[in-house]
């Protein structure tokens, strides 16, 4: 008998006989191509071919946002975005939130909040955060905690998150 | 010459955000030195890790929980694009079996699959997308057994280990089939009566830790037949220790190297891809990744035990504890890992932090063809605290006692003696953390109509909060710290003081999110006077072990070695007239005994290095028609010695209790015939922000005599006791047993 089971599962990964498709697309203000497979979800492209891996692979099937980032300004989990969808639009990855000197004021209420342990969650929960102060730039905790609900962490028990939130939006 | 894996820079250095934070000392709540890189995207995590030549690698594993392995066939596998080694168990060149305790698990499986997801082949291949294919393309010819998967019937059906690798270690010999260990306490009369008593039988489900970070890493050949490996793990030493002779190699020919770790709560403790890797690796002279997907993970690490505990509480009327009998089950699944110290745990803190004249405590862990269970965050203290803080509201109904004023009535203090005989030297201020926790004034009750998303159900709409009930709940959790029963336990750390005052530190103490980093630089900080303090990535090669970043105990002893090594630093640079030292030391904490294995009783002074409590106050609204549940508020005091970095502490506090909220609620891995039917989080749920209420946490510091700056670990005690203290309060509010977690709507409503 196979290992039929273990067949069904989606691999992120792509096969460069098959990369067919050329994408051009802006990322983090830059522009930038890549070949990638038709299957290729977005968060691929971002981590293994344009060598952007801030953005996280924690599950692959939209469930935990470790993946989150914003395109054409709106929030989206990269592992559900197909690469060739994001041709000719504009993509904002965690590594583009910083300006060159400064921490983005969500990034720094983050570290100061200490709402960061492993931190394997921090990257998709940046960015969310960046989306929704953009959004709603004093959300309630009620609101912050459903705009926050697609996105898990682990480690903190998002007590430390809500508070860098509260210290983002004030900053 | 050994390739360092790189990421590519993807950020000019002149771009590198700069903003410094501040570096703190012990006592302050400092931020984390490695904040910044996390929140930019460029720590590196061991999915990150790249070299250059890199293979890929995928693990082929068995769909059957039980079965005979007829044959394995690679050669369609070679055959495809891309790859270049298909191994098998012949392919191992040393041990075939390794583990963390006990050498009892098949590197790959040869004659037999013991549970479902066991590694029987790997392959490496240029894609990922190729390794996929090639391990799908791997013939494994299987003859399905019948499974091993009740844990009471499993004591008598046909041993899954007939060489019986856990016994004539000193432990009681059992000669039952399938038992990993058991374990008897006798203390005081087992016989005694009480004048009232009340009885219970107990279940907890299957916990996964979950981590965020699936299972991952980079194993580079040196080139001299050696191999580095750069993996998140908790303790790289054990690492090593395990690797190097399934590779026929000697310890010193085989590197590990920390890399970013995504969470590890216990599930890093075991092997994951580290001999594989490394095997591909040796095998091809390239460097071979391996990263798990989410469905992978679940099995690709042991979890939490399911239990089953029958319990019986003997007290007077004026509800002082006499007797406490307590049997407990737990289910070890397929291979040993931890499961013995989690026996012995699970006995030695099943009363909890009472003081009990009289007991019989009876722990057994049983092999099966479920998924292999081992070390998660509260280590067996989880499942007795469950049952046995139940057992006390019990007790309190039917005495008409307040719950609080019977735990009072009975909390255990220093002069005390436990089960074990052990008397209590340290700090333990159990009646001052209840009442800390008892004091927390509770939030009002909320008013009808209200927003969806503060009713039970949430944002789902479910009800407009006709049949919520309003619940108080409390409990009290309590562990050891450190490791135990004569296990010879230290951490080393190196220091190298410069002349001009600066100072590297290097400790092989795996910083897995819980912030050990910083409190080795707090140290560092606090002991050298400066805060011009580096920290060397972690590697077996540069630093004898740290022991594990697990039990609690690697604040206490890191904090312990960084100490020791900073003061002889100074010592000798003086010596030295202000030249540049580098010296290394070893610290031990207080020495355990083992426990007498017929009577449960020490064998010397201690069986364990110290104890931590936590209480927690818990208000829950819960729809008791449509059995939906919300946790109001939570308040919490802990005893924690003395708080390194109270920042981080009450860090630990709340995601330590989202975690117990995860096992009250919604967690469990749900198995079939031994096959998981939930690997992915759509099935298998851990709380979100909607999930969890504020979490109130009081600091109790009460210096424990023996551990550095009277430091306690932290991150244990709120696991233990919140599954506790949540279900407490699901009891008040729909007035059913609830004597199974996670409570189940249907248990609600009482279907
Ligand atoms: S990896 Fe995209 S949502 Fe989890
Ligand atoms: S900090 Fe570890 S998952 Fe959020």
């Amino acid at each position: 008998m196979r290992c039929g089971f273990w067949r069904n599962v989606p691999w992120s990964g792509v096969w460069h006989e098959d990369r067919g498709v050329k994408i051009r697309l802006t990322v983090n203000g830059e522009p930038r191509e890549a070949d990638v497979w038709a299957g290729e979800s977005l968060l691929t492209t971002l981590r293994d071919t344009l060598e952007l891996p801030g953005s996280k692979n924690a599950c692959e099937q939209g469930e935990c946002g470790s993946c989150s980032v914003l395109l054409d300004g709106a929030l989206v989990c990269a592992c559900l975005v197909l690469a060739a969808q994001a041709d000719g639009h504009e993509v904002t990855t965690v590594e583009g939130l910083a300006d060159r000197e400064e921490l983005h004021r969500v990034q720094r209420a983050f570290v100061e909040a200490g709402a960061v342990q492993c931190g394997f969650c921090t990257p998709g929960l940046v960015v969310a955060t960046a989306a929704l102060l953009e959004a709603n730039p004093d959300p309630s905790d009620d609101e912050m905690r459903e705009a926050l609900s697609g996105n898990l962490c682990r480690c903190t028990g998002y007590a430390k998150i809500f508070d860098a939130v509260r210290l983002a939006a004030r900053s | 010459m050994s390739t360092i894996p790189t990421r590519t820079p993807r950020r000019t250095p002149s771009r590198t955000p700069t903003r410094r934070l501040e570096p703190g000392r012990v006592g302050d709540p400092a931020t984390r030195h490695d904040g910044v890189p996390k929140v930019t995207g460029e720590f590196a995590y061991s999915s990150d890790l790249h070299a250059a030549g890199m293979l890929w690698g995928k693990t082929v594993r068995s769909p059957h929980a039980h079965a005979r392995v007829v044959e394995i066939d690679t050669s369609e596998a070679r055959r495809l694009p891309g790859v270049h080694a298909v191994l098998t168990h012949e392919d191992v060149p040393g041990q075939k079996n390794y583990g963390l305790e006990f050498a009892d698990q098949p590197v790959l499986a040869s004659d037999r699959v013991r549970y479902f997801g066991e590694a029987v082949a790997l392959v490496a291949a240029e894609e990922p997308e190729q390794a996929r294919r090639a391990a799908a393309a791997v013939r494994v010819v299987y003859e399905p057994l019948e499974p091993v998967t009740e844990m009471e019937r499993a004591l008598e059906q046909e041993p899954l280990h007939p060489d019986r690798p856990t016994m004539s270690h000193g432990y009681r010999d059992d000669p039952r089939p399938n038992v990993v260990r058991t374990m008897v306490i006798r203390h005081g009369d087992p016989e005694a009566e009480g004048e009232v008593s009340v009885a219970g039988v107990y279940e907890i489900g299957i916990q996964d830790q979950a981590f965020l970070g699936p299972e991952s890493g980079l194993a580079v050949p040196d080139g001299e037949g050696g191999v580095d490996v750069y993996v998140a793990t908790q303790w790289l030493h054990v690492d090593r220790d395990q690797v190097a002779p399934c590779l026929g190699l000697p310890p010193e020919m085989v590197r590990i190297h920390l890399s970013g770790v995504g969470g590890a709560f216990g599930g890093r403790e075991d092997l994951s891809m580290q001999i594989h890797g490394a095997l591909l690796a040796l095998r091809t002279g390239r460097p071979v990744k391996i990263v798990y997907n989410r469905q992978e993970s679940f099995v690709g690490h042991i979890h939490r035990h399911p239990a089953r505990i029958w319990c019986e509480h003997r007290a007077t009327r004026a509800g002082k504890l006499v007797n406490v009998r307590i049997r407990i089950l737990l289910d070890g699944g397929a291979y040993a890992s931890s499961s013995t110290a989690v026996t012995s745990n699970a006995a030695s803190f099943a009363l909890g932090p009472y003081a009990v004249e009289n007991a019989l405590i009876e722990s057994t862990c049983v092999y099966t063809n479920n998924p292999p269970c081992g070390a998660m965050r509260g280590f067996g203290a989880v499942q007795t605290c469950f049952a046995g803080e139940a057992q006390l509201d019990k007790l309190a109904t039917k005495l008409g006692i307040d719950p609080v004023e019977l735990r009072l009535l009975n909390a255990l203090a220093p002069g005390d003696r436990l089960p074990t005989g052990q008397q209590i030297e340290g700090s333990l201020p159990v009646a001052e953390v209840i009442r800390c926790a008892a004091a927390l004034p509770l939030p009002q009750a909320e008013s009808l109509p209200r927003e969806a998303i503060r009713l039970p159900g949430g944002a789902g709409n479910t009800t407009r909060g006709e049949g919520v009930q309003r619940g108080i709940g409390f409990a009290v959790g309590f562990k050891n710290i450190c490791y135990s029963e004569g296990f010879d336990d230290s951490t080393a750390a190196r220091v190298i003081l410069r002349a001009d005052g600066s100072a590297e530190i290097n400790c092989a103490a795996a910083e897995v999110g819980q912030g050990v980093s910083d409190v080795i630089l707090q140290v560092a900080r606090t002991e050298l006077g400066t805060d011009d303090v580096v920290l060397a990535p972690p590697e077996t090669a540069s630093v004898a072990s740290a022991g594990s970043a697990s039990a609690s105990r690697m604040t206490w002893m890191a904090a312990g070695a960084v100490q020791l090594a900073c003061r002889a630093a100074l010592e000798e640079r003086k010596r030295a007239g202000g030249d540049e030292v580098d010296v290394e030391r070893i610290y031990r904490h207080a020495r355990t005994t083992p426990l007498d294995p017929e009577t449960g009783q020490i064998t010397g002074d201690r069986a364990h290095v110290a104890f931590a409590v936590a209480a927690m106050r818990v208000v829950v609204e819960v729809d008791v028609e449509l059995g939906l549940t919300r946790v109001v508020w939570i308040g919490t005091a802990q005893d924690v010695g003395k708080a390194v970095n109270p920042l981080a502490v009450a860090g630990q506090i709340e995601g330590g209790t989202a975690q117990g909220l995860g096992l009250a609620l919604m967690e469990e891995i749900q198995t079939r015939d031994g096959l998981i039917t939930n690997a992915s989080f759509t099935d298998y749920l851990i709380p979100t922000t909607l999930d969890m209420p504020p979490v109130e946490s009081v600091l109790v510091e009460d210096p424990e005599p023996g551990a550095p700056y009277g430091a306690k670990g932290v991150g244990e005690p709120p696991t233990v006791v919140s599954t506790a203290a949540i279900v407490s309060a699901l009891r008040d509010a729909t007035g059913r047993e609830l004597a199974r977690v996670p409570v189940r709507p249907d248990d609600i409503v009482g279907l």
